[in-house]
């Protein structure tokens, strides 16, 4: 059971503050906010996300830059209070559209009014979208989404093509539009995280996809879904049967408890009952093979001592007709370097470098790479000292960050998804988008 | 409406930014009290706004109390929460303003819309005032009564807050049986939920002072409880089953099949995204077939899958708790994961604290078949930018490379680690060359060339100095300059700050001596008189102690500072097994994340759903004296005997049951606490080493290891007939110890006789088993010693468990039985009463 939660600004404020049980000292949020920002002398070392002063568990996540805390003395399951911090944050968004601290400043009565029906005396008593707008009354002031940065990987569609409506992922649940009516309208998402690790010699040392299908419905009247996924789709590595070109194996999956599998063997369809707000409806991992959306070329060689070049390429794989956005790559160089200077390839637009003084680090940062191009930087670094080791040794790994709307490694497809009918003319908006996105990409020298 | 200040923070009720806003708030809420203009609930939601914004940032407005309630007449449903809000906030410091808010929540509860009830009600009980308490049992009843499940749900756990006000006001209004009766016949799952969460809280607390609630708190763990709950788990929210699934573990299966029955049943669970009810489901398996070696096997084998998704979904704090639980079963069976090494790999932008937990787990997981590709993917992070983990990753490579039989590989890369020319890396890799080479002499030669080639002058830190001056002074005869650098270290004896390595120097210096003496003499003086005029009193003393030593003889004295060595086979685990069990069981807890048992980070009434542990405690840990209400400190003293008792264990006899795969069983734990405390008597050798030798394979006989012993005639009374075969591994000794409610609890005297024959435990736990008792713990020293006892009726699997203390300077034996079947409880007493009494008369 939670004694207390509460969420903490990025300077510590307090925001929301709400004691459950009393049975913990006044101070706690001051006495986390410390814990935290000073876990290491050095700073090395960010705090991990449970701790324990003086008898007290501190559980927190960061959302958004903001602190999302629980306190208790009980020894309870930590993925459990975790795994809660989270939902209370979703719940909240679902509400307010837009979670940050601004939006949590304006609506802290309807927080509050949410915290109160979410636990009672430390006890999680639900925390749906759908149950809880029966018990919440007040009204979500909405705060201009338009200059905000945006919360989590859906956040990414609104930069990306005009085909979808900005204002999807930062609407509230609840809150009527201008209009009075509500646009009837539901989101798939499927989200794709990638992790390689290249070898100095550009083998595949380690890959994995780590997929979330995400959902978000503005349904009324909770109709039922149908998501078919691939036929050719099977689960766990050990089944080969009918492992061929373009089969999806994926490793592992779960679900939304909202999940019904009843023929997920038979057609590999889900079916559900979509309750409101955004949720996953179902995470993947896969381990098979896939073709890397970007080849990284990373070479480091002596040019007169005590100077050296470094020529880093990239080259995008996926078709011409996919543009990857907000690119960036980065390389530590060796720790003798003193300065660097670059030079982009001729004609290069929307490219920026940096070298990082303070851990001695390149950064390569492009506004987009379009399918089938390549790009390359070269540096010019100037060494403090001879080296007399092995320079390539001595940088390196070369990390990279992307994002890929509209593509995804794993080939997994939402071949349709089916509405329920109400009625001859109930025709919702159905969004089904796809997104890409860097976890650890990295590249050895 | 202005966010609330931001600057203000202070909770210091005397706060002058904040006195003059409550004051101008306090008039305007006078204003709109008695007003009935239209908007005027618009007006009042600002200024309730403003309020409770104050509250939050942490500005006392209890002050403005009155006003709050006096505005509180309204049919708003929003104002109303915000007031309850407020009230609920500050009854407790202002317990007769409270008195006015009670009026109109208790009018508030009987309003005919449910939500307004379930409101009203919950803040009538929150305000946590005891001289208010007789106003709360009227709403409660009606409340559990109400037909509107928002309102039942309010009020379920408003007895548990009632309980926690006033107990005794609680009981008396026989709340706990109305809950219980809710629990089992009510139709909404939250209200169930609610019941148990209730009712675990309530008879927990209870149970310490009275047998009827310890007695209640058991029946939630019978079989038709527990199945009612199974069988509509699915029902439930994801919350509240991992509730149910935290009782389902706890629960003990009369057999196999219903052990099958209960996974099959749970089976979907492990594919739920929450990670919070896979976890709570997985520890429902592997409770289940901790006897059943096979299957718990397969359980691991069937929860990798689901595990390793948690770790690589959600979000990184969810992924780290997940990553924790995953870590603790790779280090029970590291063999089941060693093929999914891959997984354990770090990825550049996690925080260090999953890093470590990776690390560890590949250092776990090497065997033959992948110790190539994990050592080069470690030895990629050794030249990481984050130097925390690049230490830790060199410190992984030496792990294994202690942990292997063939290393040959892995010294070279130790040996490239000390040409990467990077301070810490050479550090960390001398300290680990040191160790390689006290286990594995064979490779001095090796080692030393590199070694030799490391500029003193380069390494700093004291550990890697110690090991570098260890290394000269045990190979000096391989290091040519070794005498040379010795003696420049020595030079510096002054501006040297670590005792640590002035210990080392002293010791190296003489080893040197006896090995290469003209060239090592003016160096051995001039550390013998700088170690003698030392202000560190340990140097002071060592250096003494050579110098006497050399002027006695100088070949004892090689003898003493140089004898040969053995090399090391194991080098001690750092935490004992007792430890890691105890963390095991208290699966998905904090213990696992904390990489702690629960006593060791919380206090005895907020150990959750784990309290039982401490009885389960007392059973392992047999060094424990009569004293059974056990203050913490004591448990933590015997936990290091015991970690004192592996580390010699594992030391004589090789790696038993380290990090090897076993349930939980607590064989490890009895063989090593028979064997230190016995260990005196060995050393005065008499015929008690053969006693004791034997009598320690006769409990391991008892574990199960089959070869069952002798039975002897039981001379019983014709009222209860004893099992003479009877058989009970530790772990369903300790889940029926648990479970159970002490049925009896005596004390009887003891014959002289049996005093005297009381020198061991040994000698009790024979003669107690020629009447059909079986020991399955035992420990203690003179006067006091502690068994536990278990015994099985001759017909029937019904099982009798005994908790037994003797004094022998009190001549006193205090028992506690526990019985499947109660009602047999007094003749079992009798049965071993009289069974105790005949010690020491055969």
């Amino acid at each position: 059971m939670i004694s207390q939660l509460f969420v903490l600004s990025q300077r510590g404020d307090n925001i929301v503050f709400r004691d459950y049980r009393g049975e913990v000292q006044k101070g706690t949020a001051e006495i986390f906010f410390r814990k935290v920002k000073f876990w290491k002398e050095d700073g090395q070392e960010e705090a991990p996300p449970v701790f324990n002063v003086n008898g007290v568990n501190y559980f927190h996540v960061k959302i958004v830059g903001l602190l999302f805390v629980a306190t208790t003395r009980v020894n309870v399951s930590p993925s459990l209070v975790l795994e809660l911090l989270q939902r209370i944050a979703r719940v909240i968004k679902d509400y307010l559209g837009v979670l940050n601290e601004d939006s949590i400043r304006k609506n802290f009565v309807l927080v509050y009014e949410l915290l109160d029906e979410v636990m009672d005396f430390g006890y999680v008593q639900t925390t749906t979208t759908e149950v809880l707008k029966s018990f919440v009354f007040n009204e979500p002031i909405v705060v201009d989404a338009a200059h905000l940065s945006p919360l989590g990987p859906a956040g990414l569609f609104m930069q990306g093509t005009k085909r979808m409506p900005g204002t999807a992922v930062t609407k509230s649940v609840v809150a009527n539009e201008p209009g009075g009516r509500k646009r009837e309208e539901i989101f798939v998402d499927i989200i794709e995280k990638i992790s390689i690790t290249f070898s100095s010699s550009g083998y595949i040392l380690t890959s994995e996809i780590d997929g979330t299908i995400q959902m978000k419905s503005y349904l009324t009247g909770n109709p039922e879904i149908r998501l078919a996924l691939n036929d050719d789709l099977s689960i766990g590595r050990d089944y080969r049967g009918s492992f061929g070109s373009g089969a999806v194996v994926l490793d592992d999956c779960n679900f939304h408890e909202s999940v019904r599998l009843d023929n997920f063997d038979v057609d590999r369809t889900l079916s559900l009952v979509p309750p409101d707000g955004e949720f996953p409806v179902m995470n993947y991992r896969m381990t098979q093979e896939f073709k890397p959306p970007f080849r990284i070329n990373a070479l480091i060689e002596e040019a007169g001592a005590p100077k050296a070049e470094v020529i880093l390429k990239v080259h995008a794989e996926f078709p011409s007709s996919i543009t990857a956005n907000t690119i960036s790559v980065q390389m530590p160089l060796p720790k003798y370097t003193m300065r660097a200077s670059f030079e982009l390839e001729p004609g290069a637009v929307g490219q920026t470098t940096d070298f990082k003084q303070a851990n001695r680090r390149l950064e390569w940062n492009l506004k987009k790479i379009v399918g089938g191009s390549e790009h390359t930087l070269r540096a010019r670094l100037t060494f403090s000292q001879e080296s007399h080791g092995n320079i390539t040794k001595e940088s390196g790994p070369v990390s990279m960050t992307f994002t890929i709307p509209m593509y995804n490694a794993s080939k997994l497809q939402v071949k349709y998804l089916q509405i329920a009918k109400k009625s001859g003319t109930y025709n919702p908006y159905r969004w089904v988008r796809y997104v890409t996105l860097s976890n650890s990409y990295v590249a050895r020298m | 409406m202005a966010p609330p200040a931001q600057t203000v923070r202070s909770s210091s009720p005397s706060q002058p930014s904040g006195k003059g806003e409550v004051s101008d708030l306090k008039l305007q809420l006078r204003q709109l009290a008695g007003s009935r203009a239209p908007g005027v609930d618009d007006s009042k939601r600002e200024l309730f706004k403003k309020v409770i914004s104050y509250m939050t940032i942490g500005i006392d407005v209890s002050s403005l109390f009155g006003e709050m309630v006096m505005c509180s007449a309204t049919s708003d449903i929003v104002l109303k929460k915000m007031c309850y809000l407020y009230v609920g906030n500050y009854a407790k410091v202002n317990p007769d303003l409270a008195l006015l808010t009670i009026n109109f929540l208790q009018r508030d509860c009987k309003d005919d819309d449910p939500m307004i009830r379930g409101l009203a009600l919950r803040s009538l009980c929150s305000l946590r005032v005891a001289n208010l308490v007789e106003y709360l049992v009227g709403p409660l009843e009606s409340g559990l009564k109400d037909s509107n499940s928002y309102v039942r749900m309010v009020a379920v756990i408003g007895v548990l807050k009632l309980y926690h006000i006033s107990a005794s006001t609680c009981i008396d209004a026989d709340f706990p049986a109305t809950l219980k009766h809710l629990m089992l016949n009510d139709s909404d799952t939250q209200v169930v939920a609610n019941c148990l969460s209730a009712l675990q809280e309530i008879w927990s607390s209870g149970a310490a002072t009275s047998e009827e609630a310890s007695r209640e708190r058991e029946t939630l763990l019978s079989k038709p409880v527990v199945y009612y709950f199974l069988n509509r788990i699915k029902e439930f929210s994801e919350w509240a089953q991992c509730l149910l699934l935290e009782l389902v573990a706890k629960y003990v299966p009369a057999d196999s099949s219903e052990i099958f029955d209960i996974m099959n049943l749970l089976e979907d669970r492990l594919q739920h995204a929450n990670g919070a009810v896979v976890l709570a489901t997985i520890k429902v398996f592997l409770q289940l077939t901790l006897s059943m070696t096979d299957v718990h096997q397969q359980v691991y084998e069937r929860i990798k899958a689901p595990l390793l998704t948690l770790v690589s979904s959600g979000s990184p704090e969810q992924s780290y708790a997940v990553l924790s639980h995953l870590h603790l079963l790779v280090m029970r069976a590291p063999y089941i994961f060693s093929s999914d090494y891959k997984h354990f790999y770090c990825q550049y932008n996690e925080p260090s604290y999953v890093k470590k937990l990776k690390l560890e787990m590949l250092t776990a997981v090497a065997n033959e078949s992948n110790t190539y590709e994990i050592v080069t993917e470690l030895c990629e992070y050794a030249a990481n930018v984050d130097i925390p983990i690049a230490r830790e990753s060199i410190r992984a490579v030496g792990k294994i490379a202690l942990q292997q039989y063939d290393v040959n590989a892995i010294v070279d890369r130790l040996l490239q680690f000390l040409e990467m020319e990077k301070d810490y890396v050479t550090a960390e890799a001398l300290v680990l060359v040191k160790d390689l080479l006290r286990k594995y002499p064979q490779w001095s030669h090796d080692c030393i060339a590199v070694v030799g080639n490391i500029s003193s002058k380069n390494v700093q830190e004291p550990k890697a100095k110690a090991a570098l001056i260890w290394m000269l002074g045990e190979y000096s005869q391989d290091m040519q300059d070794a005498p040379y650098i010795l003696e420049s270290l020595i030079e510096n004896w002054e501006d040297e700050h670590s005792a640590e390595v002035r210990l080392h120097l002293l010791t190296a210096v003489m080893k040197c001596f006896f090995k290469r003496p003209p060239e090592t003499q003016k160096a051995l003086g001039a550390a013998l008189a700088a170690g003698l005029a030392d202000l560190h009193q340990d140097v002071h003393d060592r250096a003494l102690f050579y110098y006497r030593l050399l002027q006695y003889d100088v070949t004892v004295g090689e003898r003493v500072v140089n004898p040969p060595k053995q090399a090391v086979s194991v080098f001690a685990d750092t935490q004992s097994s007792e430890i890691k069990d105890r963390i095991f069981d208290e699966f998905n807890s904090l213990s696992v994340v904390y990489q702690k048992p629960s006593y060791m980070f919380t206090d005895k009434e907020h150990r959750g759903p784990f309290e039982f542990s401490d009885e389960l405690g007392n059973l392992s840990i047999g060094t424990e004296s009569v004293d059974t209400t056990v203050p913490v400190h004591k448990v933590e003293a015997n936990d290091k005997d015991l970690l004192l008792s592996t580390t010699e264990k594992e030391d004589t006899r090789g790696p038993i049951n380290d990090g090897a795969y076993s349930a939980p069983s607590y064989d490890g734990s009895l063989v090593s606490l028979a064997a230190p405390q016995t260990q005196p008597e060995v050393a005065t050798s008499n015929p008690s080493v053969k006693e004791h030798s034997q009598s320690s394979f006769a409990i391991d006989d008892l574990l199960g290891l089959g070869l069952p012993a002798a039975p002897a005639p039981a001379p019983s009374p014709p009222s209860l007939k004893l099992n003479s075969k009877a058989v009970l591994d530790p772990s369903t000794f300790q889940q029926k110890w648990r479970q159970l409610p002490i049925s009896l609890s005596q004390e009887y005297s003891v014959s002289p006789q049996g005093v005297s024959a009381l020198t061991t435990p040994q000698v009790l736990l024979r003669h107690m088993q020629t009447h059909s008792i079986h020991c399955i713990a035992s420990g203690g020293q003179s006067p006091n010693f502690k068994f536990f006892f278990f015994a099985q009726k001759a017909e029937e699997s019904s099982t009798f468990l005994v908790e037994c203390i003797i004094n022998t300077s009190s001549a006193k034996a205090q028992i506690k039985v526990k019985a499947d079947d109660q009602s047999a409880s007094q003749a079992f007493s009798s049965l071993f009463q009289s069974a105790l009494s005949k010690f020491g008369t055969a």
